[in-house]
């Protein structure tokens, strides 16, 4: 199937990836969902690689499911744990629940999950998790001949590795374009297990990699130092990836799904993210020879960010400038403030629910898949009875003020520090 | 009682024929184009001279092909793989399913070894790429004695468990020692660093040090004590494991043989003579801690440890 046509003299992408998000609960799925994803991977209870995020219980993502089919959204669950022989008992059950519920499929690495999910929930698709670091065509091809529907490539594959891969397997691409990522080949570093006894490969990875280290060089038995008194310590902490200018060449490649990680994230990190690259997809393919990338998708982005973004492996080799030396995270610049639950649009009135301190006076910016970005200076506030209050102080209280312009359920509010 | 295989890492030809006499019955080779972590270099040249050495010895051969290939290198891994074959190597040990793959078009009849480091697991995946073609499974280090027993329990495959030596804890592509001096901006010292030896991270939490080094697969960081349960193997050949390795990568070749010739006494006792094992294991332990590189203690690794997730 070709990437494009020419419709009315004009070419336009026929083949539209999948924009495949992450949601560590029912919330942040529903959020990512109506904020454009087309697809939704979670982690049930076991088997999956977040054990510490809160994870799905099967009546969730039953619920889950039903409000996705609504948008004509999927979901995937990640079952993608190296299992121990302790893990064995009850993986059909587990399997044959995600099948029951309407599971679109799931994330797998090890190859007693693949073919247990064959035998006993052959609905579920099966994708090949990134934890197989895979990162050639042969390799690809091999999990095709094992009747997989896709495959999650390394984060270690380029551009033109993807290119040969697509060339030469005819197999669904999933790859990631945004979020944190394993400075080490996925599935093949174990430091937490010998730093702190946490299974990397079942979900306990305590990110070990980001800490910080010294370098020595051992002469004879004398350790000499490789740094000086005030230099920054050896550190492996990569940049968080992201490949929002790489889009539009990721969609001429044919990459079939492009993910962004962060189970762990929030509602309004998932929501920022994936509504910027809802933007970017749907502007280039509708129309690809005039696109160019807005600087407000790009502003937009970095009012979610908590760490510095690089392209990575995509774009080529990374190097030092996309580590990070001597800093573990950046300043969000920006709040989450409050989620729109009501409008009414004869009186201007918006009712919201709080989810971090707002006064009067205070500027706010509302976002959201149905209206362009606008700030608003917050007037009264009152509460559900009508009572004025000097400021919106409790989480999850609902309160009621004046918005100049119309907002939808979900659409979000955060205010800069 | 059946005796496990002792499998070494020589770091030369001339070396592989001082393990032979120590008592080995298998040596582990191979060049870092294709293999990873090897305790030495073995061109093709090499590998007509190990087989020389193999035969004269009866010793076995196994090749590393066990690096994780990108698109550049599928191409040249059939005429390796033939080469290997043509030399009748006895295996050939992989990870990646593009060594798999090239194997059944170039050298069907050739025995192939699965080792990732880290996935192997449960019995079922080993079970798995039995089906797929392998005759051997390479534990993971991160198991303990239990599950290692419970696997070769339910195994269809040949279990080779290492019993010495230090293991990989990460591999990453990234040049991480080269980027850590270019962002000092020591960028003259980049290559020199990059490939020295003796490097390594130290955790002052934990009071570690963790070997780190730079090679064409990228950077690798190895575990801070190297495993040694010279005097715990009774469960193991009692359960019947096939082959015990003893990974010398990092070590001194003098070091590598010492070793070697007290595990070819512990295996041999601990299978024909027990009572003699249990007298002599404190003794075999305390040769070992006696040649034990200062900056390197032992420990048992994963085989008593209770991990959690």
């Amino acid at each position: 199937m070709s990437i494009s046509q020419i419709i009315n003299g004009k070419r336009v992408i026929v083949k539209k990836p999948e924009l495949l998000a992450p949601a560590g609960n029912l919330e942040k799925l529903k959020v990512a969902v109506h904020y454009g994803a087309d697809a939704v991977f979670i982690g049930g209870q076991e088997y999956g690689l977040r054990s510490n995020a809160d994870n799905f219980t099967l009546e969730e993502m039953a619920e889950g499911v039903q409000f996705a089919k609504q948008y004509g959204a999927k979901i995937y669950v990640t079952t993608n744990i190296y299992a121990h022989n302790e893990n064995i008992p009850g993986l059909e059950e587990y399997l044959r629940g995600l099948e029951s519920v309407g599971v679109h499929g799931i994330i797998v690495a090890d190859p007693l999950i693949i073919e247990t999910a064959r035998r006993v929930a052959p609905k579920l698709e099966v994708h090949l998790s990134t934890q197989q670091s895979l990162t050639n065509w042969k390799a690809v091809q091999f999990w095709k001949e094992e009747g997989l529907e896709r495959v999650v490539l390394a984060r270690e594959t380029s551009a033109e590795e993807i290119r040969e891969i697509k060339e030469k397997v005819d197999i669904e691409i999933e790859t990631f374009i945004h979020g944190a990522m394993c400075i080490a080949y996925s599935g093949r570093c174990v430091l937490s297990n010998h730093m702190t006894a946490r299974d990397s490969n079942r979900g306990g990875c305590c990110q070990s990699c980001r800490w910080d280290y010294d370098l020595y060089k051992l002469e004879g038995d004398q350790a000499v130092a490789l740094f000086d008194e005030n230099d920054d310590p050896f550190a492996m902490s990569p940049k968080d990836l992201n490949l929002i200018q790489s889009i539009p060449k990721m969609i001429e490649l044919g990459i079939d799904s492009l993910k962004i990680e962060g189970r762990m994230k929030s509602i309004h990190y998932v929501a920022t993210v994936v509504s910027v690259y809802r933007k970017v997809i749907d502007a280039y393919c509708a129309d690809p020879d005039n696109f160019v990338i807005r600087k407000e998708w790009l502003d937009e982005l970095d009012k979610c960010a908590n760490r510095d973004t690089a392209p990575a492996f995509f774009e080529g080799v990374p190097g030092y400038k996309e580590q990070m030396f001597g800093v573990h995270s950046k300043k969000t610049t920006y709040d989450f403030v409050g989620l729109v639950l009501n409008y009414d649009k004869d009186k201007g009135i918006v009712t919201l629910q709080q989810r971090n301190f707002f006064k009067p006076g205070d500027e706010v910016e509302f976002f959201g898949p149905e209206i362009e970005n606008f700030t608003q200076v917050i007037e009264t506030i009152w509460d559900e009875e009508g009572n004025e209050l000097d400021a919106a102080r409790h989480p999850l209280q609902i309160v009621r003020f004046k918005v100049d312009r119309e907002v939808f359920p979900y659409n979000m509010m955060r205010k800069g520090h | 009682m059946k005796k496990p295989e002792l499998l070494v890492t020589p770091t030369s030809v001339a070396h592989m024929e001082q393990l032979a006499q120590a008592g080995a019955n298998a040596v582990m080779i191979g060049e870092q184009r294709y293999g990873l972590r090897l305790a030495g270099e073995f061109s093709r040249k090499d590998i007509i001279d190990a087989m020389d050495v193999a035969r004269k010895y009866g010793v076995r051969v196994y090749v590393a092909m066990n690096a994780l290939f990108h698109n550049d290198k599928v191409d040249e891994l059939g005429d390796y793989v033939r080469f290997l074959s043509e030399q009748q190597v006895d295996a050939i040990v992989f990870g990646d399913p593009a060594v798999l793959m090239t194997v059944r078009e170039v050298a069907p009849h050739m025995k192939l070894h699965w080792n990732t480091e880290t996935t192997a697991t449960n019995w079922y995946a080993c079970n798995y790429w039995g089906r797929k073609g392998a005759k051997r499974a390479v534990l993971a280090r991160e198991l303990n004695m239990e599950e290692i027993i419970d696997i070769k329990n339910h195994a269809e495959v040949e279990i080779e468990v290492q019993v010495h030596g230090m293991t990989c804890m990460f591999q990453s592509k990234r040049s991480l020692i080269g980027n850590y001096f270019e962002y000092q901006g020591k960028f003259m010292e980049v290559q020199q660093v990059k490939y020295a030896k003796g490097l390594f991270l130290y955790d002052k939490e934990r009071d570690n040090k963790y070997p780190i080094f730079e090679d064409e697969n990228g950077t690798h960081i190895m575990s801070p004590n190297d495993i040694c349960i010279i005097d715990e193997l009774e469960d193991m050949i009692d359960a019947g494991i096939d082959s015990f390795k003893i990974d010398g990568v990092l070590h001194e070749p003098e070091y590598i043989t010492e070793v070697t010739k007290l595990y070819r006494r512990a295996i041999d006792l601990c299978a024909e003579n027990r009572e003699q094992y249990e007298e002599e294991k404190n003794e075999l332990f305390a040769r070992i801690e006696a040649i034990q590189p200062t900056h390197r203690p032992l420990d048992t690794g994963f085989f008593f440890k209770e991990t959690v997730y």
